[in-house]
């Protein structure tokens, strides 16, 4: 394979209609796309579906929001209980746990590692029959008026009493999770059976190493979920009182199961986000990354870890004191590896290049906003502090501050640094960095008052509140119109540079990583020849070198990295 | 295709292991109402026929071995065996269903569905065969002699248990048992009881239905000649299916059937 530019006509690929043959033109119409085994096409299928559901959820939060303008609320406490569910529901499940491994992992995940296709073809793309099949209950449920258990669905109140759609809303959960299993798998065995030559466990990019912890998590939580929540449909049917206190069952015990998987489910979440920040942080700086094995042994550290955390949410819950401080001790030992991850990425930044496009902004946002949804993650772990704060904006602020300053940061920025090798055009500059600093101070705007109005009190669920918190929610109401306006704007221009952007050379960063070694959009079986990988990860060249060996790129950063030859390496 | 053959195989187990803590978390749910309610799981486990039970058992320990051997001749290459092999385990698959049947009619019959029209205590057994005979003529679907109509029986809310007594039912909590719950009494917690029982086995006879669903599709392929000695792999991936199905019965017949019961 050439060590510099991959152009692929020079290359000798075939062309169509004067372009190179990419997986993006091999094959036309929808029959093409319904039927594709392409992991990249399946990548783009649930990139088009899950980015719907992340603007059905986004708008369920306006609406949210709208409703706290006013102490006395904009719609009655029925309606305001079926908006704040569904606006949960709808992002937890059917937008934040597909969003990075579904769209960057699928596509990227047997491109790093220098193969074909992920291990199973079909079963890719039958884990996006069945997110669409899931999303179609939820969907339904929502639309036939909705479910108003919050997306916790908590006994006995999802069984008994409540009167709204929890057995739709709980059938689309349990198809989503059988989604979420198949992809977790594919990922689990194609890292372990479809690496390159040369491409061992310590040259993996520390995205791999993100998506198969995350792939762990899934295939270990994702099954507890799904017979939680069959056994709360079950009894919703039978009503037999498994789980309710009244007939001697004990609604504890779904607590437990619950959140035996959707603690977990917080790192699902977050944890192939952090394996997007590594790429951003060591491509955007030129740096190895410091301390590669350490931040790719975090990741797995978490993933286990986050398995034994569960009952931090049960503090108020009648869970024994003794077993609240097991449960505590071991939520702040999760704070290790997660501190590791953010220390070692800012020691990558030391004496770096660092350059600050659009990705780079949302990596150093990520550090910044989850940071600050961490260290509030230990407030919430003390036994004393939670009692106090338990149930209020406060714990609302910490998993935003996680989950969209996090997650969503991670996500947006994977999007910017790979959208020119996704869809073979880069997108505006000057645009992209204008909507990320205003989605920066929209979500601070939103969510650091939450942290006040928390701390004071303000108890989350409720669609009243007493008028000396309504300035801070006015605030908040105002920071999520400004993050939503943020929002729109890079859905607009994303969609614009699919026609109108610059076309993306190869590699248009300078960044190290096999994806950058093959064409943007790739070829169908991702490289013209099978990589032979004899480079370490994150191995960069300087500039200077890289413009002597002239590659035609359209900036001053678009180069490419050399590999070392065997044994030069010192 | 080496490759993907470990591929494959590396997938089933973990496959296999998220079917661990799927039924694992059923499993946790008998665990700790049978420790909270033991009296009311012993009851309700005498109800169900040890004789249903035990020759189920026996009859999905045979379809392992048939399975199994289904896998040997794969590997040998015999196409012929295969199917037969494959066949004969569908059979018994059907014969456990079939037994699962009579079993899940006899509970409706006995007022013990707890979804239906619940009644506790039972009168009597109206159809558990008590020897080999009876069993045979009652799978193929002849009462046994002596066979009785069924007792008058009460309706739930008026049968109050007031011998029973039974842990505090909250993790966590000592106390006091609210007034509902010591009204409703064993009654209630045997519900309990087949309602777990229910549910477990109703996940195991779906698992069930799938392996006979794959392991049709197979013996058709093997039919048309589609397995070699080199390429086999699906099947010996349903085998560590059907043997993951076999072990979860394993585990079932005992937690269920032998609660109370003792040589």
């Amino acid at each position: 394979m050439s060590l510099i530019a991959v152009d692929p006509i020079e290359m000798g690929a075939p062309q169509v209609d004067g372009e190179p043959l990419s997986y993006l033109n091999d094959g036309h119409g929808l029959r093409s796309w319904l039927l594709t085994k392409d992991h990249k096409r399946i990548a783009i299928l649930y990139l088009i579906t899950v980015s719907t559901f992340f603007v059905i959820g986004g708008i369920f939060a306006l609406l949210v929001r709208i409703n706290l303008l006013s102490p006395n609320g904009v719609f009655d406490a029925d309606t305001y209980n079926r908006l704040f569910t569904a606006h949960g529901i709808v992002m937890v499940f059917f937008f934040l746990v597909p969003a990075v491994p579904a769209i960057l992992g699928n596509f990227l995940l047997p491109i790093m590692i220098g193969a074909k296709d992920l291990a199973f073809p079909k079963i890719n793309l039958l884990s996006w029959y069945m997110y669409m099949l899931g999303a179609t209950f939820g969907l339904i449920a929502i639309i036939a008026g909705g479910v108003d258990t919050g997306w916790t669905f908590y006994t006995p109140y999802s069984t008994s009493y409540s009167n709204s759609n929890v057995l739709l809303a709980g059938i689309g959960i349990f198809i989503v999770g059988f989604s979420s299993i198949l992809t977790g798998l594919n990922f689990i065995v194609t890292t372990h059976t479809m690496r390159a030559p040369g491409m061992t466990w310590f040259r993996l990019p520390l995205f791999v190493w993100g998506q198969y912890a995350t792939a762990l998590v899934i295939m270990l939580a994702t099954p507890v979920l799904a017979i939680t929540v069959s056994l709360m449909a079950l009894e919703r049917i039978a009503h037999v009182g498994i789980f309710d206190p009244a007939m001697g069952g004990d609604p504890v015990l779904f607590q437990h199961m619950f959140w035996f998987y959707s603690h977990p489910a917080v790192y699902i979440m977050v944890l192939p986000a952090m394996g997007v920040v590594s790429e951003l942080i060591a491509n955007m700086s030129r740096k190895n990354v410091f301390g590669y094995k350490f931040v790719a042994m975090s990741s797995l550290a978490i993933a286990v870890f986050g398995f034994l955390v569960w009952g931090h949410h049960l503090f108020v819950s009648t869970q024994s004191v003794y077993l609240g401080l097991i449960f505590s001790f071991l939520s702040y030992a999760v704070a290790i590896p997660s501190a590791i991850k953010v220390f070692n990425w800012t020691a990558t930044l030391y004496k770096g290049s660092i350059s600050y496009d659009t990705p780079m902004l949302y990596g150093l946002g990520f550090i910044g906003l989850f940071l600050i949804g961490g260290m509030t993650g230990l407030y919430v772990a003390a036994l004393g502090i939670d009692v106090h704060v338990t149930d209020t904006y406060f714990v609302i602020a910490h998993f935003h501050y996680v989950m969209v300053g996090g997650s969503l940061m991670g996500f947006l920025g994977g999007m910017h640094l790979w959208w020119g090798k996704m869809t073979g055009r880069q997108y505006p500059e000057y645009w992209a960095r204008a909507a990320m600093v205003i989605q920066f101070v929209g979500f601070n705007l939103t969510f650091f008052p939450q942290f006040i109005l928390g701390y004071l009190g303000m108890p989350r669920r409720y669609a009243a509140y007493p008028p000396e918190f309504q300035v801070l929610h006015v605030l908040s109401t105002a920071g999520a119109s400004i993050l939503g306006i943020g929002m729109l704007i890079t859905i607009v221009y994303f969609i614009w540079s699919l026609k109108n952007g610059k076309r993306a050379p190869a590699n248009p960063w300078g960044a190290s990583g096999l994806e950058w070694r093959t064409s943007s959009p790739p070829p169908t079986e991702n490289f013209y020849e099978t990589p032979i990988v004899t480079w370490e990860a994150y191995e960069f060249a300087p500039i200077e070198s890289m413009q002597v060996l002239g590659y035609p790129g359209d900036s001053s950063r678009s180069t490419q990295p050399v590999p070392k030859e065997h044994g030069t390496e010192d | 295709m080496e490759q993907q053959r470990e591929a494959g195989t590396l997938g089933m187990w973990w496959f296999l292991l998220t079917e661990i803590m799927f039924f694992g978390g059923m499993f946790l749910a008998y665990t700790i109402y049978r420790h909270l309610y033991f009296d009311a799981f012993a009851a309700g486990s005498n109800v169900l026929s040890i004789w249903w039970g035990a020759f189920n058992t026996a009859v999905l320990i045979a379809s392992s071995l048939t399975m199994a051997l289904a896998v040997y001749h794969a590997q040998m290459g015999n196409s012929k065996k295969i199917v037969f092999f494959l066949l004969f385990t569908v059979v018994l698959g059907l014969v456990f269903l079939r037994v699962k049947y009579i079993e899940y009619s006899d509970k409706f019959e006995e007022h013990v569905f707890p979804a239906g029209d619940f009644r506790w205590p039972l009168a009597e057994h109206p159809t558990a065969p008590s020897n080999v005979g009876q069993l045979l003529t009652m799978f193929i679907g002849i009462p046994p002699a002596g066979h009785t109509a069924e007792a008058p029986q009460q309706a739930l809310p008026a049968n109050i248990d007031t011998k029973y007594s039974d842990k505090s039912p909250y993790l966590g909590i000592s106390g006091a048992i609210p007034e509902e719950v010591s009204k409703m009494g064993m009654a209630g917690h045997v519900r309990m009881y087949f309602w777990l029982y229910f549910v477990m086995t109703g996940f195991h006879a779906l698992h069930m239905i799938i392996g006979i669903g794959i392991l049709l599709v197979l013996a058709f392929q093997a039919w048309k000649g589609k397995f070699s000695k080199e390429y086999h792999s699906y099947i010996e991936l349903t085998g560590l299916y059907w043997h993951f199905v076999d072990i979860v019965w394993i585990f079932l017949f005992p937690l269920l059937y032998l609660v109370d019961r003792h040589l």
